[in-house]
């Protein structure tokens, strides 16, 4: 059983947790995730990893209620224990094997949107320990689902904060915020990293392609297990079929199959389900992104 | 009663268990047992222990069952095997021990399986547990797995005094008797968790959501106070076919489908975890998964079709297994190969081209080689495929470990033997060394790498 320490909503379906989990806290590096279970005839849940304290042993969880799994998980307080807790899984960001001076010289962007703000925060908490400063742009749908700002702030070189519906900060999609920085600010960029919504990461992808920035994104498609035995987690990279949880779940974005990606998702989403969450949440239906405004 | 004839066993009527996920065979009872019994010769130069890849004292024990002293038959079983309610219902006993048996020769072979699972049921139904050593001689050793070679290998080190833990990537316990073999052939409750916990009884801890290679490494095992490091891990990488379409929905890997049907339950109400019920499936592949899969698809509501390249003579899986799932109603297209899964404009598979093949000369397997038939292409219309190809090793441990040598299939190089592999330590048996095959060879090699570290173990 693992404790969870800390719970608290960030925002409208929005949780984080802290989980006690040594063994993951000792060996985890930014970019890898963890899977987790509530209950004994629970759904395993991957998550990207958040945070973590080597110390403390614990393991930072963000995640948002799409379905009957997540829900249960919300309904966990403090002191509360989640029945299974594994990682960490995948492979850490390859920034974290380069040459620390090589790194320094380059110039990085961050793209967060919606609930993917968690998995981009250890990875700029990391460089910004590493003395880099890097350029960090977090996409909301309304100030409302905005998470994560004051923590991003901290640790940010600059941060850039958009909203859709511009009731905070700027208005527009974060792909708008991109096209700011490069085409009327002047700046550039060696590597982008873009976590979010698969349909928020394709656009920038073909954004960044067009102006010739490498990108990195993350996916967190279907899995079970995690560990490359069920193979659900399948991805099109290039002309190759990679399994996210043990080649991922990091891939340049220039060549990942997003519209396949998508499509995959649907997997477990019946016709009823989705018109039925399409009802409830009448305009304001996002497909559980929180970020990319269509049935993703 | 015929000699010549197996008491036969009682199963499950067909057309019952097609739409139940409740075990199959029923098993003999007490008496059946002992009149099954009575037909073994008990031979001196007993050949069905050389074909038990872990040795079992087979006639001894079945003398006991045939003057009906069931305890002392699961003793003598014990000795050898700490699975064999599970043996008892897995093994392929007509290639092993059956396979050899002189009552075979002239008839039908002694049923050597049933008998012992009989023994292990009665066993459990009797509460006999097994005896833990008085004391332990304080020396850790780590079990990477809790499959068949991981529980085997735990069992004979522990009954030997050594503190052994068991590190298992999953939640539960059990490897593939838990994740891949289905209710039906294998219940998990009664007879899965009940030899694990006998296991448990002996004295060995079992960690699970704990992946060697990423939470913790092999050389960090050796710090943390292990002496020792067995790898049972298995080989768990679904293959697939790499024909256009196969990334569709609705295409899954047999490890998928049965994890999650079997680990996680999808086919009961109350799981939180969903199964994609297809109402006309394919199953790809010939091997015991492959009939696993079929049998789970068409007990989850489906018409469903083994797609096999080769004749039902070249069929890998064991013949029971094939004869049930005919029983039962599923339909083999056989001499027939997919070459492309069609896909609906939103993503989902509606069929599959296949072409018919035909028989040529033995290659390399000895099974005569298949060859497509020009012009012969077909189409199938589905809504789910299953492609049961086989596995591969993970490189999850190979790739963390240094020093650990792996052939060009990525198993873990590791002697028959003594399961010893070239780092200083660590031994391997069981998928990850010989690439999939069955629980009892895995076992076989579990307690070879038992027998190994405790030699080495002896002489530091």
């Amino acid at each position: 059983m693992y404790k969870i320490t800390k719970a608290e909503m960030l925002a409208d379906k929005i949780f984080l947790m802290d989980v006690e989990a040594p063994r993951v806290a000792k060996n985890c590096e930014p970019g890898q995730f963890i899977i987790v279970k509530a209950g004994e005839k629970g759904e395993r849940i991957p998550l990207t990893i958040c945070d973590y304290d080597r110390e403390a042993g614990t393991i930072t969880i963000v995640f948002q209620t799409v379905g009957a799994s997540t829900e249960k998980m919300a309904s966990l307080k403090a002191g509360d224990y989640f029945d299974d807790f594994v990682g960490p899984l995948g492979l850490p960001s390859e920034f974290i094997h380069e040459d620390i001076e090589e790194l320094k010289k380059k110039k990085i962007l961050f793209v967060a949107g919606g609930v993917g703000t968690a998995p981009v925060y250890p990875q700029v908490k990391w460089m910004h320990e590493h003395g880099i400063d890097v350029d960090v742009i977090v996409g909301a749908k309304t100030k409302d689902m905005l998470i994560l700002e004051e923590e991003m702030k901290a640790v940010a070189g600059n941060l850039y904060v958009t909203t859709d519906d511009g009731s905070y900060a700027r208005k527009g999609m974060v792909t708008e915020v991109i096209k700011d920085l490069v085409n009327n600010q002047g700046k550039t960029y060696d590597v982008c990293v873009a976590i979010g919504p698969l349909i928020m990461m394709k656009f920038v992808a073909l954004l960044t392609k067009e102006l010739n920035i490498p990108t990195v994104v993350s996916l967190n498609p279907i899995m079970v297990d995690g560990t490359g035995m069920c193979g659900a987690c399948r991805v099109t990279v290039g002309s190759e079929v990679k399994f996210a949880c043990v080649d991922g779940p990091e891939f340049d974005g220039h060549l990942v199959n997003f519209d396949e990606a998508m499509k995959r998702q649907q997997t477990y989403k019946t016709a009823e389900g989705r018109a039925m969450l399409k009802a409830v949440e009448g305009d304001t239906h996002h497909g559980g992104c929180g970020n990319c405004g269509g049935d993703e | 009663m015929d000699i010549l004839k197996k008491v036969p066993v009682r199963e499950q009527d067909a057309k019952v268990r097609a739409k139940n996920f409740e075990e199959v065979c029923l098993g003999y009872n007490l008496e059946e047992a002992m009149e099954e019994a009575k037909r073994c010769l008990n031979c001196k130069n007993a050949k069905c222990i050389k074909g038990c890849p872990v040795s079992i004292d087979i006639p001894a024990f079945i003398q006991e069952v045939a003057a009906g002293n069931i305890e002392e038959a699961a003793k003598i079983i014990a000795e050898s095997s700490c699975l064999p309610a599970v043996c008892g219902r897995v093994c392929p006993q007509e290639s092993q021990c059956e396979g050899v048996c002189i009552r075979g020769i002239k008839g039908e072979p002694v049923s050597i399986g049933k008998l012992e699972r009989f023994v292990a049921d009665w066993s459990r139904e009797h509460n006999i547990v097994p005896e833990k050593p008085e004391k332990t001689n304080g020396i850790k050793v780590a079990v990477i797995g809790s499959g068949p070679s991981g529980l085997a290998c735990a069992g004979d080190l522990a009954k030997k005094g050594y503190e052994v833990t068991i590190f298992e990537a999953l939640h539960e316990a059990g490897g593939v008797l838990v994740y891949g073999i289905p209710e039906f052939r294998l219940p998990k409750e009664t007879v899965v968790k009940t030899e694990i916990d006998n296991v448990i009884k002996l004295g060995v801890k079992i960690e699970t959501n704990v992946i060697i290679g990423k939470s913790i490494t092999i050389d960090e095992l050796f710090e943390e106070g292990f002496k020792a490091v067995f790898i049972g891990s298995g080989a768990g990488l679904p293959k697939f076919m790499g024909i256009p379409g196969e990334n569709a929905n609705g295409v899954f890997s047999a490890n998928e489908y049965l994890t999650r049907n079997n680990l996680m339950k999808a086919f009961e109400t109350d799981s939180d975890t969903p199964i994609y019920r297809g109402k006309k499936v394919a199953v790809v592949g010939g091997g015991n998964v492959a009939m696993d899969a079929a049998r789970t698809a068409l007990r989850l509501g489906a018409e469903v079709h083994i797609v096999y390249r080769r004749s039902q003579d070249e069929l890998p899986a064991r013949v029971e297994e094939v004869h049930h799932a005919i029983q039962e109603g599923v339909i083999f297209d056989l001499l027939t190969n997919p070459v492309e899964i069609l896909v609906s404009e939103d993503g989902w598979v509606k069929g599959m081209k296949c072409v018919k093949m035909g028989l040529g000369e033995p290659d390399a397997s000895g099974r005569r080689r298949p060859m497509e038939i020009p012009g012969s292409e077909f189409e199938m219309e589905l809504d789910a495929v299953i492609m049961s190809l086989g596995t591969s090793p993970n490189p999850l441990i190979s790739s963390t470990t240094e020093g650990l040598e792996v052939n060009k299939w990525k198993c873990i190089v590791a002697d028959e033997e003594f399961g010893k592999t070239s780092k200083e330590g660590v031994f391997a048996g069981g998928d990850a060394v010989t690439g999939a095959a069955t629980v009892i060879l895995a076992m076989g090699a579990g307690r070879a790498g038992a027998k190994g570290i405790d030699e080495y173990l002896s002489k530091k």
